[in-house]
């Protein structure tokens, strides 16, 4: 009787997760949706984007031949028209073992198949690869699931989204979900989808990354903020997209 | 900031005589305003974008002044009236010797 008690209990507390994370499907939005339209026009027009010399000099990195191998992206890769749509759609994805961002898997591939130092986290040069590489999926939806492979890293993000943290001791959920659509300061809470990185932010003057992004908002709660690159911030970054699942991807996205 | 950047110029191809048409040009610029200092206390100098102009077949017709409240990558849009096909060149210069030029067609009928 227990037992039963037990796994009735079990399916009790299943079924309540499913439902919540169903219930917020439909009334999903992206950050697009309550911007103004002045903000919504410049994200629309391709010639008035303000990430379109990022996406110029991404091209220009693509095509490059460097390092001691001499190859450029496109040397393994191809026509980036091509081979990269729908490619950052996936990501975070795990690699040989290990969560990666797109971010990482750009650095990753430079290290090792260019022979390169790495790019530095927020440079001009990896933030211009990594939106070109995006913006070749414009349009395709996030593709992000739950797999045996990445279950655990998924489970930690979660967890990281729904964890209380710093001296105002608040978690992601608490503002972007529980009160994503109210006001902080006379800007709208976004529901936290992230479907256009790496963003121009209008606040930033410049485009940045979901962990900029992200340290961002762990700065405001006064709490110490994920390393760039690191494990965590990959997690909960995975948990975000799967979030998102289904949503299009808007690289280069503009947010005020 | 380098001696010249990339720059893009937005506007038809094609117009009607006396047709008054839109131009979008923008500069890839840091606009560094030199009121800024680095981590150590130092000023960064400024580097700015000081004077943009544009001339249709050699005449001027637009020309605009650039100061440190400028933000980075500015965009200009205005408008002339399409008298005649020939070339618009359009020409930045700024602080520490930075010079940005481009051109621009267009066919009037």
């Amino acid at each position: 009787m227990r037992i039963i008690r037990i796994i009735a209990c079990c399916i009790g507390i299943a079924s309540a997760y499913l439902v919540t994370a169903d219930a917020q499907t439909p009334a999903r939005q992206s950050g697009y949706q309550s911007m103004s339209a002045e903000n919504k026009a410049l994200q629309d027009d391709p010639s008035a984007n303000p990430a379109l010399f990022w996406l110029m000099d991404g091209q220009t990195l693509w095509k490059e031949v460097l390092g001691p191998k001499q190859k450029s992206c496109a040397s393994c890769h191809g026509e980036s028209a091509q081979s990269m749509k729908g490619v950052a759609t996936h990501y975070p994805k795990v690699i040989n073992g290990k969560l990666q961002t797109l971010e990482g898997q750009i650095n990753q591939c430079r290290a090792f198949n260019q022979g390169l130092p790495k790019f530095a986290y927020e440079s001009k040069e990896l933030l211009a690869l990594t939106a070109f590489v995006a913006t070749q999926s414009k349009g395709l939806p996030i593709a992000v699931d739950e797999t045996a492979v990445n279950r655990v890293d998924l489970k930690k993000g979660h967890d990281w989204f729904y964890q209380r943290m710093g001296q105002l001791n608040l978690s992601c959920a608490q503002c972007h979900e529980e009160r994503a659509g109210l006001k902080l300061g006379g800007s709208i809470i976004p529901q936290a989808h992230p479907t256009g990185y790496p963003i121009y932010r209008i606040e930033w003057q410049s485009l940045g990354s979901l962990e900029r992004r992200l340290r961002n908002c762990m700065n405001g709660v006064r709490a110490q903020p994920f390393e760039y690159g690191s494990t965590e911030m990959a997690q909960l970054e995975l948990f975000l997209m799967w979030r998102a699942r289904g949503m299009p991807l808007e690289t280069p996205a503009v947010r005020p | 900031m380098s001696k010249t950047s990339r720059t893009v110029i937005t506007m038809p191809d094609k117009a009607k005589r006396g047709e008054i048409i839109e131009i979008r040009a923008i500069a890839q610029h840091d606009m560094e305003t030199g009121f800024r200092y680095d981590q150590t206390g130092k000023r960064i100098p400024r580097d700015i974008i000081r004077n943009f102009t544009c001339s249709y077949g050699g005449v001027e017709v637009f020309k605009a002044d650039f100061y440190p409240g400028v933000g980075a990558n500015p965009m200009v849009i205005f408008t002339t009236i399409a008298t005649e096909s020939g070339t618009l060149q359009f020409e930045w210069t700024g602080d520490d010797g930075y010079e940005a030029l481009n051109q621009a067609q267009i066919t009037v009928t």
